[in-house]
């Protein structure tokens, strides 16, 4: 029999506590390698599309606010194209799509600042309702945690062709952030408990 | 060829979310089955990382905190090697960032409380951009190993920690690398969250005397694979997507 020739995915390790060092410096105080942390800024003066706030905490099992996780987010544009590798067309030039940002020391609230994206179509032509697709990493965590993040009010999120394959309905308003302000959306994750928040393996 | 959906993870060869003898993971790992999907232009996209944006100094931990004229603490070595898809292909422009401990094992953190000291000119962060090949490499001191609260007496091998980006977020990792020979490998609970003996190798660097510098600095060889993508031979989709 012929061998398959396929490598192995290199195994992931946790984040650590010191994870701030590598992906953050300038946030934990060490200044002058990088002009600025990667990922900080995520709009400018031109950027196409409604401006909106993303905030939120991540939780442990015990209902403790983490206060060392790194979030990362990749979002469409306004128009619900992707800044880069979308085959359809490059997305807006004045948009960055991802976003990085370490949990405050004291209390573990983070913050993104960015726009509302547009909806993208799922692989059988259907359109997706606009979302957020979110990566966790910390001390505690083995491998990075994938979510989404949706709209609230969003009509489109009844017929989401991914949203409606999940069995149990009930979790899917883990997905669904809160709106605090017409233009602040608080999206809590939660790794354990009740509310555990929907993670994907994908 | 390679434009369709992501492979699945192996989750088997990946560490468990819940490794209780790594104690922080037992209220911060999901309880629930993760969901599986495949993946869509969500995770099959992903942010491009130009060279340009990179300092001269990004991937030379031994001087890119220095000060003027002086050098970072420690052993000299280089770590080099490439970026790979699981089809075996070359990933180029992947954005590899990388952090430490000083060749003491004291990070640079305000959470960081072990009393072996910080040296002035070591800040422990690098970052560089693979080239057209998938290559990439840094230089750096070996870091030292280092006692954490977890176990009484659990102590952490040396190691260097990678981030990486391919072209798809949804091929997003952390992992870490460790040094050949290190004694403390197989006692790590960390090193342990990962059950197959061979996955742990995959994260163990040799040394590389084809690639020492001599009389200057020991060369480490590290291979980083990403999934790959499927064939879109007989994916049955929708035009323009």
């Amino acid at each position: 029999m012929q061998k398959l020739t396929h490598l192995k995915e290199s195994p992931s390790q946790t984040a650590g506590p010191y994870v701030h060092i590598g992906c953050v410096p300038n946030f934990c105080g060490i200044t002058g390698v990088y002009d600025q942390d990667l990922g900080s800024a995520m709009v400018n003066d031109r950027t196409r599309g409604e401006r909106i706030t993303v905030t939120g905490t991540v939780f442990d099992g015990t209902g403790t606010p983490l206060k060392d996780a790194l979030v990362e987010i990749w979002q469409a544009d306004a128009e619900g194209i992707y800044r880069t590798g979308d085959p359809r067309s490059a997305g807006d030039p004045n948009f960055t799509g991802w976003g990085r940002t370490a949990g405050d020391y004291d209390t573990g609230v983070w913050e993104f600042e960015t726009i509302k994206p547009g909806a993208v179509p799922f692989p059988d032509g259907r359109i997706m309702a606009p979302h957020i697709t979110f990566w966790i990493v910390a001390r505690g965590i083995n491998i990075g945690l994938q979510t989404r993040m949706y709209f609230p009010n969003d009509p489109m999120v009844a017929n989401d062709p991914w949203l409606t394959r999940i069995e149990h309905q009930n979790r899917v308003q883990t997905l669904i952030a809160k709106e605090v302000s017409p233009t602040t959306f608080q999206f809590d994750i939660h790794l354990q408990g009740p509310d555990e928040t929907i993670f994907f393996d994908v | 060829m390679s434009d369709g959906p992501l492979f699945h993870r192996d989750r088997t060869w990946h560490p468990k979310p819940l490794s209780p003898d790594y104690k922080t993971s037992v209220v911060r790992s999901p309880q629930k089955a993760l969901l599986s999907m495949n993946t869509t232009l969500s995770e099959e996209t992903g942010p491009v990382f130009a060279h340009d944006m990179l300092g001269e100094l990004d991937n030379d931990l031994i001087l890119n905190f220095a000060k003027p004229g002086e050098m970072a603490l420690g052993q000299r070595i280089i770590v080099h090697g490439r970026v790979l898809d699981e089809n075996g292909r070359g990933v180029p422009g992947a954005l590899l960032e990388f952090w430490q401990a000083n060749a003491g094992g004291r990070y640079r953190h305000a959470k960081e409380g072990y009393l072996a000291p910080l040296d002035p000119n070591f800040g422990g962060c690098g970052r560089t951009i693979t080239d057209e090949n998938g290559s990439y490499s840094l230089r750096t001191i070996k870091p030292g190993a280092y006692p954490w609260p977890n176990g009484v007496n659990d102590w952490r091998p040396a190691h260097i920690h990678f981030s990486v980006f391919g072209r798809s977020f949804g091929q997003r990792l952390i992992t870490q690398m460790y040094f050949e020979g290190d004694p403390l490998i197989p006692l790590c609970p960390i090193v342990r969250t990962i059950s197959d003996p061979e996955a742990v190798a995959q994260l163990i660097a040799p040394l590389d005397m084809n690639n020492t510098v001599p009389m200057d600095a020991r060369a480490y060889t590290f291979d980083i694979v990403l999934r790959g993508r499927r064939s879109t031979m007989f994916e049955n989709r929708m035009e323009g997507n």
